[in-house]
């Protein structure tokens, strides 16, 4: 973590709540938590129900997709915490960790349907090249996927185009597959409240 | 369908808007990454348009130029919303183009 106020200038109270996520969890707090929990009044707490209505909010994606979008638009902004961070969330949402691997290895061979891999196109495009056309649109709509999958699509991008720059800005530490996983059955019991 | 339209107008509120350790003015040029003098100009643009390479250099300068690391923290915050803001913006123009009249 490149702020060291980020690492520990948490308040006296959040530094025992750490103290005691650590001992439930046996792993250490991870970066995103310390982020969102630094001065939670002026980004952590109000973005937290930004995320959290993308993420668990209704949607006709499933958590597992809209994991998937995360761990997706994180690899094409190549934040390495937040593709491990999701795409454990989403391996354990589907109950198919392959499948994850494969969407975020080839797009275009991967086994989802067509609604999802035209929308996870389009995201990619809009994150490279940070707009997209309306052609792009109609592509998406084309594949299958309603205007309000899209909308919900892009509620899921705005959140990690924000978090994915955030954690490379501050260079949130990667831990191993161990910690992920403890984070990934805490996101899917819990969401981002 | 998910609606996050009020929670994201309250992030963007309370950062731009709100009490903070930065200027307002300030903070409102890291979300448009406009009009900050250097070392700002080249962290707030690194934030937004390739964020992976932002190192500990760039930090430094910041805090070299004066910069407290909670004045850091919130001008990151605000170019990192600012980035993701203008693509969701230009994402729902383009779906609006897409279904106009349908």
């Amino acid at each position: 973590m490149r702020l060291a106020i980020l690492d520990k200038g948490h308040t006296f109270g959040t530094k025992i709540l750490f103290a005691f996520i650590g001992a439930i969890s046996r792993q250490p707090v991870v970066d995103a938590v310390k982020l969102v929990m630094y001065r939670p009044d002026f980004y952590g707490a109000p973005m937290k129900k930004v995320v959290h209505e993308a993420m668990r909010g209704p949607s006709a994606w499933s958590v597992g997709d809209r994991e998937l979008m995360a761990a997706f638009v994180s690899k094409v902004n190549e934040c390495e915490f937040c593709i491990k961070a999701h795409g454990a969330v989403a391996g354990r949402a589907y109950g198919d960790g392959t499948k994850v691997a494969a969407a975020l290895s080839d797009l275009e061979t991967a086994p989802i349907t067509d609604s999802l891999r035209a929308t996870l196109r389009m995201l990619r495009k809009l994150v490279r090249e940070n707009t997209v056309g309306a052609e792009d649109m109609r592509a998406v709509l084309a594949a299958g996927a309603s205007r309000e999958q899209i909308e919900d699509a892009l509620a899921v991008c705005f959140a990690f185009d924000t978090t994915n720059r955030l954690a490379n800005a501050f260079q949130f530490f990667v831990p191993g597959p161990a910690g992920f996983e403890a984070g990934a059955k805490f996101l899917l019991a819990r969401g981002y409240q | 369908m998910a609606n996050i339209r009020q929670a994201r107008q309250a992030v963007i509120a309370r950062i731009l808007e709100g009490e903070g350790t930065t200027s307002r003015a300030e903070r409102r040029g890291a979300f448009d990454a406009a009009g900050l003098p250097e070392p700002l100009s080249t962290l707030v643009e690194k934030v937004a348009k390739h964020a992976h390479d932002v190192t500990d250099d760039d930090i430094a300068a910041a805090r070299a130029s004066g910069l407290s690391e909670d004045q850091v923290f919130e001008i990151v915050v605000c170019a990192a919303v600012g980035q993701a803001t203008r693509q969701y913006d230009a994402a729902f123009a383009a779906l609006d183009a897409a279904t106009k009249g349908s």
